[in-house]
């Protein structure tokens, strides 16, 4: 494959792809959660016939077309970008995951797209009960699209249900039922749908507490703050209970990703889970990378070895160990996986010379190799690990994975308090009091989407330098293009979409200020 | 026997399928190109733009989709041409990616940039569009420069990196024809749903202008492809050669191919005579139900019966057949069950399309209170 990666290529193809889905995330997020607010609002209209409610359905209804439309736009080049920039790796693993992007178009976008358009035109078109069940529709649509672009992601995190074909030398499904239900896509789906709930419940009620602020609207305020309380709260539980069982999962499935995001190095026994903590240069390195103590640090006892083996004895293994080995624990080295890696890359490219000149003899006897256990399970499973000169480059930037994580749990944490705070002022009729509250609710609707992105940060930063977990470093996925092509195309996007996504601002701004229409 | 050379070919169909569809469905993306010379004043371009809003979701899914199927079944597809002729695929998402706020923002206040500026969006979307994607389509035929190594990853032949497919007529004239044909098929859409006399008026004028255009590229560009040489595989060695008429003798060679092209090319004529000479507003469904049969058809041209369906013109051998670019035969199968999903799809789509679309945009429509672009 590529043995002279041009460096400059994979960090602007890098920044491009990061570019494209953070701002496709500030989006999505919103919609996943006010589809179903939208829908909850609406069957109250129905089933009361009050027309206050039919109002207010319809206010957020106009901000929600609002955000759709830039969701769309950021949607679709996120789907080509895998072919345009990360060519190789989409022959790598077309083959698997290729296949929930298909689907999702099939089975979600359209669902989405033809529902959204009776939502929007069908009000004095078509039935009640008709555009209530196209609101529903275009709810489960849209986190329809949220599953199957996950099943994909979370195949890069934990790849499974697959068999590497050496005549084609890539990976090919063998299960779609592995695929779908890998646990890390479970853990995701819940999670990432449940933390959009959170973003669009701060949504309405930041929104509606600024129209109390302002003295307006109050009776449309204080309905959207109860449904957007009840709903919050359940969600931000449940995204603490499923990032829970993310973190678990991860524990397992990349213990490298795990172990930074606590910034833990040496590994113990009876580890506590660091909850506030400062990252300071220790002076020591591993490999080239910087060693950080962690200072100011508040724990909670044994709770992180009790997350990882279900004992509050049990061993989590720090960064040092999973680079450099700790045969005690049965942990191999990284030196040792990249030997073994860089044997089964020598076995493929013996098997495909053997095919050039047609010596079939060898290329049976290699190919019969694919299919031994001890070859797949102890040497292929590696491959990844053959492209790197270094075993710390395994490391990825821990003081990022550290703080970011912190910041979200802690933000997931206030979540919960908000909404439980926000429920009871308004059984107490106390929300217009409490001027204070008003403008937290308010100033919390920039810490939801900081929190959103965050997450992404973790999982994404934190599983570098993988593309595909042990099998596919990022650098060896790029097209074979020029770095200034991509630094081009890096510049447009950012002015485009920053052009646009300022014009959303101001449009949204522009009708909250104008209120629903009377 | 479900073999793998069967999905290969089931999928190459639901493509071809997709694609018909697809530039069908450009119709938005070809009133959208009138956006500016078709209507006479304000309340017309209003009711232009409500016309194509509420379909163009539609268009959009259908071409996302139409990636996704074609990354699941035809992966190698996906990494050489998307990963090698760059620039033009990037030309095409950014033509794509503007229209899709225009219509939501372009008339609602609070947006900055002016109402004109959307509708340049509009306007470049609809001429761009479709007019890339028929260059791009010609290459299925006339070849691109690029290698694929051992390990299947690929090197573009020009620094252009696609751009250069601009310079070679042939493209071009696939190019215009796409072009002029969803002009056409924009045309016949607005009259099929806009109650307006005097706008209904300007349509007539523009349908001869649009449709001799059309047929000039279209016949041209299947002339030359039919007489020229084609890029023809060896069912059992895969080699590829260059072989004369080869296109021609797979058009004539398959009486399935035969039937769906010149079937279709006859309904197209018929929805134009129709639109120019008598009933305009039932053309398009005329026009629709003969773009799809055609479009398919040179898609099975292009990849069916021992063809090189994405042909390198620096490397014969690095060229692309469907046996070669696939995905595996367990993909393939369990993706074929996906797409059983299709009818059932295209009939909730069909189903609310007619409940919200019983009535003809008329002016006064556009002064309610409805929500509106
Ligand atoms: C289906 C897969 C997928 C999904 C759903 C996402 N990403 Fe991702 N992301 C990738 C697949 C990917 C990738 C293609 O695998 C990248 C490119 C290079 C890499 O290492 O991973 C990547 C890189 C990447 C990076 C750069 C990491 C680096 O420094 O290399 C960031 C910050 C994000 N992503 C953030 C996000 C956000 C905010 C997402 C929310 C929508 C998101 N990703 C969804
Ligand atoms: C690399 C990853 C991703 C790709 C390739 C991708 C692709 C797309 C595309 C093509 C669209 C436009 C669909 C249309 O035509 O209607 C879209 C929209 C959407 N996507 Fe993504 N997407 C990605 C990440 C995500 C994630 C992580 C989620 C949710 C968890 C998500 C949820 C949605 C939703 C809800 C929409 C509807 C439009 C909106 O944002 O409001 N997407 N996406
Ligand atoms: C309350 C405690 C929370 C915990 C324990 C938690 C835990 C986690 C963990 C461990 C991951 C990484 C999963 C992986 O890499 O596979 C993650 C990712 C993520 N988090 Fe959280 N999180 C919490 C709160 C939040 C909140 C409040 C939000 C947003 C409102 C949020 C949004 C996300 C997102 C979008 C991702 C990326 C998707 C994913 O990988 O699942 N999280 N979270």
């Amino acid at each position: 494959m590529i043995e002279n990666i041009d460096l400059s290529l994979v960090n602007w193809s890098r920044a491009q792809f990061a570019l494209t889905a953070v701002y496709h995330w500030l989006f999505v997020p919103l919609t996943l959660g006010l589809s179903f607010i939208l829908a909850f609002m609406e069957t109250i209209y129905v089933r009361t016939g009050d027309e206050v409610w039919k109002k207010i359905t319809k206010f957020w209804m106009t901000l929600f077309g609002i955000n759709f439309a830039i969701g769309v736009a950021t949607g679709i080049i996120l789907e080509f970008e895998f072919g345009t920039n990360w060519s190789n790796y989409s022959w790598f693993v077309g083959d698997i995951f290729g296949a929930p992007l298909a689907v999702e178009g099939i089975l979600a976008f359209f669902l989405e797209s033809t529902f959204v358009a009776v939502m929007f035109f069908g009000w004095n078109k078509v039935g009640k009960k008709f555009h209530l069940t196209s609101t529903w529709l275009v709810a489960v649509g849209a986190n329809l699209s949220a599953l199957w672009i996950l099943v994909a992601n979370s195949w890069m995190e934990n790849p499974v249900g697959m068999v590497f074909n050496p005549d084609t030398a890539r990976n090919e499904m063998a299960s779609f039922r592995e695929v779908v239900l890998n646990p890390v896509a479970v853990d995701k789906f819940l999670h990432t749908v449940t933390s959009g709930f959170v973003l669009a419940s701060i949504f309405v009620l930041g929104i509606s507490a600024w129209f109390l602020i302002r003295k307006r609207e109050e009776h449309l305020a204080r309905k959207s703050i109860l449904v957007a309380g009840i709903f919050g709260l359940v969600a931000s539980v449940a995204v603490a209970l499923t990032g829970d069982s993310s973190a678990r999962t991860l524990a397992q499935v990349q213990p490298v990703k795990f172990a930074a995001m606590e910034a833990l190095y040496e590994g113990k026994s009876d580890a506590g889970l660091t909850v506030i903590g400062a990252l300071t240069d220790s002076g020591e390195r591993l490999g080239e990378k910087k060693v950080h103590d962690v200072k100011l640090r508040i724990e909670i006892p044994r709770l992180l070895s009790i997350m990882t083996t279900g004992k509050g004895s049990g061993y989590v293994p720090g960064l040092k160990d999973l680079v450099n080995g700790n045969p005690e624990k049965g942990i191999l080295s990284v030196s040792e996986m990249m030997e073994r890696g860089k044997y089964a890359r020598q076995v493929l490219t013996d098997y495909k010379m053997a095919k050039e000149i047609g010596d079939t003899e060898t290329m049976e006897a290699l190919s019969a190799r694919f299919k031994e256990s001890d070859f797949t399970d102890n040497y292929f499973r590696y491959f990844g690990y053959g492209y790197f000169e270094h075993p710390w480059q395994v490391v990825p930037s821990v003081p990022v994975i550290f703080y970011s994580f912190r910041v979200m749990v802690g933000l997931g944490f206030f979540f919960i308090l908000l909404f439980i705070l926000a429920l009871w002022f308004y059984r107490r009729e106390a929300l217009e009091r409490n001027r204070w509250f008003l403008w937290l609710a308010l100033l919390s609707i920039p810490l939801a989407y900081l929190a959103s992105e965050l997450g992404w940060i973790v999982t994404e930063m934190g599983r570098q330098p993988w593309i595909i977990q042990n099998l596919m470093p990022v650098g060896v996925a790029v097209s074979n293009i020029s770095a200034g092509a991509v630094q081009t195309t890096f510049w447009l996007f950012a002015v485009l979409f920053t052009a646009l996504l300022v014009a959303e601002i101001s449009i949204m701004v522009k009708q909250i200020k104008t209120g629903p229409k009377h | 026997m479900i073999t793998h050379a069967f999905l290969q070919g089931y999928w190459w169909l639901i493509i071809s399928l997709l694609a018909g569809l697809l530039v069908f469905l450009m119709f938005v993306q070809g009133g959208q190109s009138f956006i500016f010379s078709l209507p006479k004043n304000d309340t017309q371009r209003k009711m232009i733009v409500n016309a194509l809003g509420r379909k163009w979701e539609f268009t959009f899914t259908t071409l996302v989709t139409f990636g996704g199927a074609f990354f699941a079944s035809f992966p190698l597809f996906y990494a050489t041409s998307f990963g090698g002729a760059y620039w033009v695929w990037m030309a095409i998402l950014f033509s794509f990616i503007i229209q899709a706020v225009a219509y939501e923002y372009r008339s609602k206040p609070g947006n900055i940039y002016g109402t004109s500026l959307f509708d340049t969006f509009l306007f470049l979307n609809g001429c761009l569009g479709p007019f890339l994607i028929g260059v791009a389509v010609a290459t299925f035929f006339t070849g691109s420069d690029f290698t694929l190594d051992l390990f299947n990853s690929v090197t573009w032949g020009s620094g252009w990196h696609g751009l250069e497919a601009l310079i070679n007529p042939v493209n071009l004239l696939l190019g215009f024809a796409v072009l002029f044909l969803v002009r056409v098929l924009g045309l016949m859409y607005l009259e099929n749903t806009i109650e307006d006399g005097d706008l209904a008026g300007s349509i007539k004028k523009a349908m001869p202008r649009n449709a001799v255009p059309f047929l000039v590229f279209f016949l041209s560009f299947v002339g030359l492809m039919l007489l020229g040489k084609g890029f023809a595989a060896d069912g059992v060695t895969g080699e590829v050669t260059m072989v004369r008429y080869h296109y021609l003798h797979n058009l004539l060679g398959n009486p399935v191919i035969l039937v769906l092209f010149l079937g279709g090319v006859v309904l197209v004529l018929v929805s134009l005579w129709m639109a120019i000479f008598k009933n305009p507003r039932k053309a398009i469904w005329y026009a629709g139900a003969g773009t799809i049969p055609v479009v398919m058809a040179l898609f099975f041209i292009a990849g069916y019966g021992g063809t090189a369906f994405y042909p390198s013109t620096a490397d014969l051998q690095s060229s692309l057949t469907l046996a070669k670019a696939s995905s595996s035969p367990f993909t393939l199968r369990t993706m074929m069950f996906v797409s059983f999903i299709i009818p059932f799809v295209v009939a909730y789509i069909w189903y609310a399309w007619s409940s919200i679309n019983r009535r003809r945009i008329t002016p006064e429509e556009m002064s309610g209170d409805e929500h509106m672009y």
